[in-house]
């Protein structure tokens, strides 16, 4: 039997209580990322091609959520994804899904522009847990609607406090400046906000 | 193995880069050394992930897909090949050296360049082969992947069905079955019929070495139908594997198992 690490692949968990309720026609014919991503690394085009079709929309709407505009937010979009390119061995599955990964990568590629700084992370250190699988779009919506759910259920300031450290790339004692608050109520506000959007994916899917 | 608490706060920060400082330095020189903090990391930054994923927004503009794989090709191509190294690489360096003699000997520089075009011929005549080999040794990868691409697929991808078949009237059990191939570290391992776990708890893969103490092999969660797949987890060179077992854990997992062992298995 040929094995997967003959093509330097890396770790992944697939539990289906995370996939199944999402699972629809669209994902048919979706190749696993991790088949895909394999792909890039012989020079395959086709396959870079194949996730940008699958993800250019969710890089294209962080990278616009972070930095307000069209023309920088392509530019990262692009530097995303070439950097992917150059480098497809960065992700492995233990990083997270590639969905994930991607909105994580670009969050702070986005963030470093709008510092206008050099990247501070590389692509390969980036490393974050399982999360669902969001491979398919309708998948994606459907996260995402219920993120937004569980973000509108929030008292504001806690919303507030996570916006303003993950898409101003703000640091704890710039948002207690900013609204006033005590340092210690800014940090137990964003990690309990973390930690609902995790339950909210452990208890219900 | 459960994080340390008195971090949770900063390592929330620190997982959206907003910790800074004192307080960062110092939760630095803790993650490197709390194999269980840089797990609740590494769970923090994932539920960082979904505040990135909650975004909408338009989708990019058409051109750029072309424009991305545009530099994907001219990147691509200006990955230099053996002919092209060769002529950046110039002339062999004796020639050059013998150049200053042009004037004095020429006898000397047209034996040179003899040579140099002898050696030329050479050269090419072995790019050629090399390319050749080269060209085939990429169409062997291609249809190896290709091959992989099949045989793989039903295994890991999460949208496979799996079904166990077992005797008529024999009430389900759970099972697991590993591929393990040494020499190359590799591991799948597919699980079915896992009974579900309380919240905060996961099943640890454990690899039993011939000598030596258990390694660590993976923590999964099964799934609503009780199945999980575990692929290539990081594992030490070259491990002979006497067994494989399971145990459960903390989320986070375990660095040694927590008995009892619930499943087990020896090479066949």
């Amino acid at each position: 039997m040929r094995t997967q690490s003959d093509h330097g692949l890396g770790y992944v968990l697939y539990g289906k209580e995370q996939t199944a309720s999402l699972s629809n026609p669209e994902r048919q014919g979706i190749a696993p990322d991790l088949v895909t991503v394999t792909a890039m690394k012989s020079g395959d085009q086709s396959a870079l091609a194949e996730l940008y079709d699958r993800y250019s929309s969710v890089v294209y709407a962080v990278a616009l959520r972070v930095l307000g505009d069209t023309g920088a937010a392509e530019d990262v979009l692009q530097e995303v994804f070439l950097q992917l390119w150059r480098n497809p061995g960065a992700f492995d599955a233990a990083r997270g899904n590639l969905a994930s990964w991607l909105a994580v990568i670009t969050r702070n590629r986005a963030i470093d522009f709008l510092r206008k700084r050099r990247p501070e992370k590389e692509i390969e250190d980036v490393i974050l847990s399982v999360a669902p699988d969001l491979a398919a779009e309708a998948d994606r919506s459907r996260a995402a609607q219920k993120i937004r759910e569980v973000l509108g259920t929030m008292p504001a300031p806690q919303r507030s406090a996570l916006e303003m450290a993950y898409f101003e790339g703000m640091s704890h004692s710039e948002i207690a400046g900013k609204t006033g608050e005590p340092l210690g109520t800014i940090k137990t506000r964003i990690r309990s906000g973390l930690i609902a959007l995790r339950k909210a994916f452990q208890t219900g899917s | 193995m459960s994080f340390h608490e008195q971090f949770g706060e900063d390592l929330a920060l620190y997982a959206l880069d907003a910790l800074t400082g004192e307080e960062r330095a110092s939760l630095e020189k803790h993650l490197a050394t709390c194999a269980a903090c840089r797990g609740e990391l590494e769970q923090l930054r994932g539920d960082g992930a979904l505040l990135a994923l909650s975004t909408l927004g338009p989708k990019p503009p058409a051109r750029a897909r072309q424009r991305l794989l545009d530099a994907a090709a001219k990147e691509a191509a200006e990955v230099p090949t053996l002919s092209q190294r060769a002529r950046k690489d110039g002339p062999p360096a004796y020639v050059s050296a013998r150049r200053s003699w042009w004037g004095l000997l020429g006898w000397a520089a047209t034996f040179a360049m003899l040579v140099f075009a002898a050696s030329l011929w050479k050269d090419n005549a072995a790019l050629r082969d090399s390319l050749s080999s080269a060209s085939a040794q990429a169409a062997q990868s291609a249809r190896e992947l290709e091959e992989f691409r099949k045989v793989a697929a039903p295994i890991i991808s999460p949208e496979a069905q799996r079904i166990t078949l077992v005797s008529v009237k024999t009430p389900v059990q759970p099972q697991g079955k590993a591929f393990y191939l040494r020499n190359r570290s590799s591991l799948v391992f597919v699980a079915s019929n896992m009974p579900a776990l309380p919240p905060q708890k996961a099943y640890e893969l454990w690899l039993i070495p011939a000598q030596g103490a258990p390694i660590p092999a993976g923590v999964f969660k099964p799934d609503a139908h009780g199945s999980a797949t575990v692929v290539n987890p990081p594992l030490p060179a070259g491990t002979e594997a006497k067994a494989f077992a399971i145990t459960v854990e903390n989320e986070a997992g375990a660095s040694a198992p927590t008995m009892p062992i619930v499943m087990m298995g020896t090479g066949e």
